[in-house]
């Protein structure tokens, strides 16, 4: 766009006697606009936003009860009882364990797709809503379904299993039967919203550079490794740190793939319980909100720690493909 | 890549992704459309049967469905228009007016989509319950009002399509900012706005954490609260549980058949481009 207007010196004349005539208020009306159109995001930010995480640090240094208030300051008795609690250390690791594992395969298999749908396909549109429509599915949904394919007796697949002579598994009643399983559901939720980014970044690629590796003899395979993945970095990038925050924070899938419903403890022997669950256990089922505010907000540094330590890995594979 | 046109491969494997895509609706619409008992069979079901209307008339006999669906509707479309509103105005005043402090205020928008929301879950709660708004619709829709995604698209729109040159004639021809906005900007970042909407409802409409704990669970408070008790009973009940589910996405697909282009561009368009 051109410089902004105001700056013309073909207008400067005449303008602001017109201005002030039509309008005493003008000036104090660009001065002052601007900030009431911004305004609602800062106050509602603050308010729900930021003032509650600050809050949590604030009622993570007491005995703070959901139902009776605060029983009084214990400066960081919650965060050691935490560091020493068993069960959190099986929430990280579950959570861990269940972001990597789809993760992983997941950002692949988009760019895998991606890949395909940059192909000058016909009826692009088709494709690309098919692809997105797991994403407009309620989560809840999602969840509901999958333990239903996932389920012990009369899953699907469990029969698909025994017809090719697989044994059946009980996906709920074992770690990594049931760390696989949420993870399917994740995956099928958002492989297709990260292929169509990735796509969207592949399109802006100059097409040049394949034309002068086409020249040179590369293979299609050659030309998407070492073009198409360092063009479209900043998305991969983008796509990684994004989902490690969404990852870490995993709680609708597991919550309902547990038979019990909404006890947010995660089967049986806690063998998929995240870390969001285990801060709902506590926080709303046990009424503890000084402990839980301790788990949110070590979670807080957890998604901070992974977030960079997938952005600082990611560039690294990047930049040396 | 168009050195050659995809061939039979590549639709192959397309078309078999798609199939995963389309499959756990489509099952999910034939459980709902059998009695619980198919269930029991030894092949799972593949071809819906004919209990539908038995199965969504339960679902309504179970939970207070009309009221979940009411309060999901009120929820969600006070939530779009809300966004649309205020991220226009807010995108429009970081693309294109100018104020000491822009620049920085819009590092802040843009790092407030770093923080978590799930993690204020404790105080926001006991915020709602000293306002006594536990248990009321306001307690969900007023943190959802305004969010960083919606100021950085409207952003974006404001740049590529409100010239300059049209809001200075507006200033010129003694307009207000708030006017200019509203007969320069907004027609013209129509399409986008509409894709925001579009989204933020689906977002409020999917949402499932906060509502289920700051409304009263036994309270039908929205259709997605509504349809995970279905599943929480001591019996499960397959076909119940999965009408709920499908009559849950119902609104959302049909929205997104209808707007599907629209839907992809805007969030094409939202990538961060290499």
């Amino acid at each position: 766009m051109a410089a902004p207007v105001t700056d013309s010196p073909l207008r400067t004349p005449q303008q602001p006697p017109s201005r002030k005539r039509r309008w005493p208020l003008a000036r104090l009306d660009t001065k002052v606009t601007p900030y009431l159109f911004v305004a609602p995001f800062f106050l509602i930010f603050g308010a729900f936003g930021l003032f509650p995480l600050l809050y949590t640090a604030w009622v993570s240094l007491h005995d703070w009860q959901l139902v009776d208030g605060q029983q009084g300051f214990v400066g960081l008795a919650n965060y050691y009882a935490l560091f020493g609690d068993p069960n959190f250390y099986n929430a990280l690791g579950n959570t861990v364990s269940m972001f990597l594992l789809s993760t992983i395969p997941q950002l692949l298999a988009a760019l895998g797709l991606a890949a395909l749908l940059d192909r000058g396909l016909r009826g692009r549109t088709f494709w690309r809503a098919g692809l997105l429509l797991p994403n407009v599915v309620s989560v809840v949904a999602v969840a509901l379904v999958f333990t239903q394919i996932f389920g012990r007796d009369f899953g699907i697949v469990n029969y698909l299993l025994e017809l090719v002579g697989l044994d059946r598994v009980n996906w709920q009643a074992d770690t990594w039967s049931s760390h696989l399983a949420v993870s399917a559901m994740v995956m099928w939720r958002w492989t297709g919203y990260n292929a169509l980014l990735y796509l969207a970044a592949m399109q802006s690629v100059p097409k040049d550079l394949y034309e002068a590796a086409t020249v040179d003899g590369a293979s299609r395979w050659r030309m998407f490794w070492s073009i198409t993945v360092p063009s479209i970095r900043p998305t991969i990038l983008f796509t990684i740190v994004v989902s490690t925050i969404g990852g870490m924070q995993l709680f609708v899938e597991p919550t309902l793939f547990d038979p019990k419903g909404a006890s947010g403890v995660g089967g049986s022997d806690r063998q998929f319980q995240t870390l969001t669950m285990y801060l709902y256990e506590k926080g709303f089922r046990l009424f503890d909100a000084g402990y839980a505010s301790a788990i949110a907000w070590v979670l807080f540094l957890v998604v901070l720690i992974f977030a960079l330590i997938n952005f600082t890995l990611a560039r690294r594979i990047a930049s040396k493909g | 890549m168009t050195t050659k046109r995809p061939g039979f491969l590549v639709y192959g494997l397309l078309s078999a992704v798609l199939l995963a895509s389309v499959f756990p609706l489509y099952f999910s619409f034939v459980v709902a459309s059998k009695d619980n008992s198919a269930i029991g069979d030894r092949v799972p079901p593949l071809i819906p049967g004919g209990n539908l209307f038995a199965n969504i008339a339960r679902v309504f006999d179970t939970v207070d469905f009309w009221l979940a669906i009411q309060n999901s509707l009120i929820i969600a479309s006070t939530v779009a228009v809300a966004n649309v509103l205020l991220s226009s105005l807010a995108g429009f005043a970081f693309a294109r007016l100018r104020f000491r402090g822009r620049d920085s205020l819009f590092l802040i928008v843009v790092g407030t989509a770093m923080v978590p929301t799930q993690l204020g879950v404790i105080p926001l709660y006991m915020l709602m319950s000293e306002l006594d708004w536990y248990g009321q619709l306001q307690a969900v829709i007023l943190p959802a009002l305004v969010g960083a995604l919606g100021v950085f698209m409207m952003r974006q729109a404001c740049e590529e399509t409100v010239p300059h040159e049209l809001i200075e004639a507006a200033r010129v021809d003694g307009c207000s900012v708030l006017r200019t906005f509203f007969t320069v900007a907004l027609p013209a970042i129509r399409p986008q706005a509409a894709v925001l909407g579009m989204l933020t409802f689906m977002t409020a409409w999917n949402d499932y954490f906060w509502p289920l704990i700051v409304l009263d669970p036994n309270d039908s408070p929205t259709v997605q609260v509504a349809v995970s008790t279905l599943a929480s009973g001591y019996y499960t009940d397959y076909s119940l549980m999965l009408t709920g589910a499908t009559l849950g996405v119902l609104p959302v697909i049909a929205l997104f058949l209808l707007l599907a282009r629209h839907i992809v561009g805007g969030i094409m368009q939202g990538a961060v481009k290499g």
